[in-house]
């Protein structure tokens, strides 16, 4: 089950600073972790993160060990048109997740 | 010989203050939201910063998803979980009428689970189940905490209360030494909290997961190097509702974030 939550403003002026926040589920195991018996957790995190403002990539973010698990990630991006925020998750062992929202500029 | 005993006279208060707790008054009550920094505090505000949302969401997806033998959702009976489950959780642990005891919530999943939808219990712990205490949880947001008003709890309350009054472990710790006694100290540099459970379940910042308060009593057992009781053990739920008890009347917050 992956799910994210995703927090753009649904109206912005022309040229107004938005604020997004993403927050993504997400265990962001290290690779450093032992089991009891000694056994290597294997790694399995997000490695990358990118937002899309109308197609055009407006906020890329590369992710590491370090980070804890369900990365909430938190940008600015200037409203200059009418339509849709995609987001991209992508990680170790496939993970591909997708997300979308839409802004009204006047 | 005089100051000997002098000495020894003015110790008896305090020695006697560590044997008996004193319980919190009403009005000193205070949320574990109450003891954190204005920085956590922001992430339980903002349902967009709070992880513990991603289970409610995983939650309401388990609610109308059809299990078991019978083919079942929750939503089948329960319809939209909305207006069924609000203010449900603030009543428990509640008395099961079947039993004759009191279940908590992921007890009563599970008996839902196992006679409504003849499905498998979901395990402690597990996603799902997490999911599904979380999403019903979140329908009491706000509403006044009202577990152990049923007078048949009252013998339950009462062993759930001699349990947090009772030295345990290595340590020889009881709850109520620390979170009666000790509410406004640190421990390290934690803050020691009333211990009420006002936002189970709850993400914990250090488990970087949700948690149920079984698994917060748990820990807290291990910290005091007493043995744990095992998850569901009657005397975690007398626990439990001795604690929702102790906070009648607090708002619900779950899913809370908590250091």
């Amino acid at each position: 089950m992956a799910a994210a939550l995703i927090n753009v403003p649904k109206h912005a002026r022309r040229g107004e600073v938005i604020e997004i926040k993403t927050l993504m589920s997400h265990i962001m195991e290290t690779g450093y972790r032992h089991t009891a018996e000694g056994a290597v957790v294997p790694r399995d995190i997000i490695t990358s993160f990118v937002c899309r403002y109308n197609g055009a990539e407006v906020f890329r973010a590369e992710l590491f060990p370090a980070i804890a698990a369900n990365p909430f990630i938190s940008f600015f991006t200037t409203a200059t048109e009418s339509g849709k925020l995609e987001f991209e998750w992508i990680g170790d062992n496939g993970f591909s997740e997708t997300a979308s929202a839409s802004i009204a500029v006047e | 010989m005089r100051t000997a005993v002098a000495i020894v006279l003015a110790m008896l208060p305090i020695a006697a203050s560590t044997l008996s707790a004193t319980e919190i008054p009403q009005g000193e009550r205070r949320s574990g939201y109450s003891f954190m920094t204005p920085e956590t505090q922001a992430i339980q505000n903002d349902d967009t910063a709070n992880p513990g949302m991603l289970w409610v969401l995983d939650g309401d997806a388990l609610w109308k998803k059809k299990t078991g033998a019978t083919d079942k959702s929750c939503a089948d009976c329960h319809d939209d979980a909305s207006i069924s489950m609000k203010g449900v959780a603030a009543r428990y642990p509640a008395f099961d009428r079947a039993t004759g005891h009191p279940v908590n919530l992921e007890q009563r999943v599970n008996l839902c689970r196992t006679t409504h939808q003849q499905a498998t219990p979901l395990a402690y712990e597990s996603r799902e189940l997490l999911a599904l205490t979380a999403v019903i949880a979140a329908q009491s947001r706000g509403t006044a905490i009202d577990a152990g008003s049923d007078p048949q709890l009252e013998p339950f309350v009462a062993k759930g209360r001699a349990l947090f009054m009772l030295r345990q472990g290595q340590l020889n710790l009881a709850c109520a030494n620390c979170h009666d006694d000790h509410w406004d100290k640190h421990l390290a540099g934690s803050a020691i909290t009333q211990a009420q459970p006002t936002g189970y379940p709850l993400y914990r910042l250090e488990w970087q997961s949700l948690g149920s308060l079984q698994r917060r009593l748990r820990s807290c057992m291990i910290g005091m190097r007493a043995q744990p009781f095992d998850y569901g053990a009657p005397e975690l739920v007398d626990l439990e509702l001795y604690l929702m008890s102790r906070a009648r009347g607090m708002p619900m917050e779950s899913p809370a974030v908590r250091p």
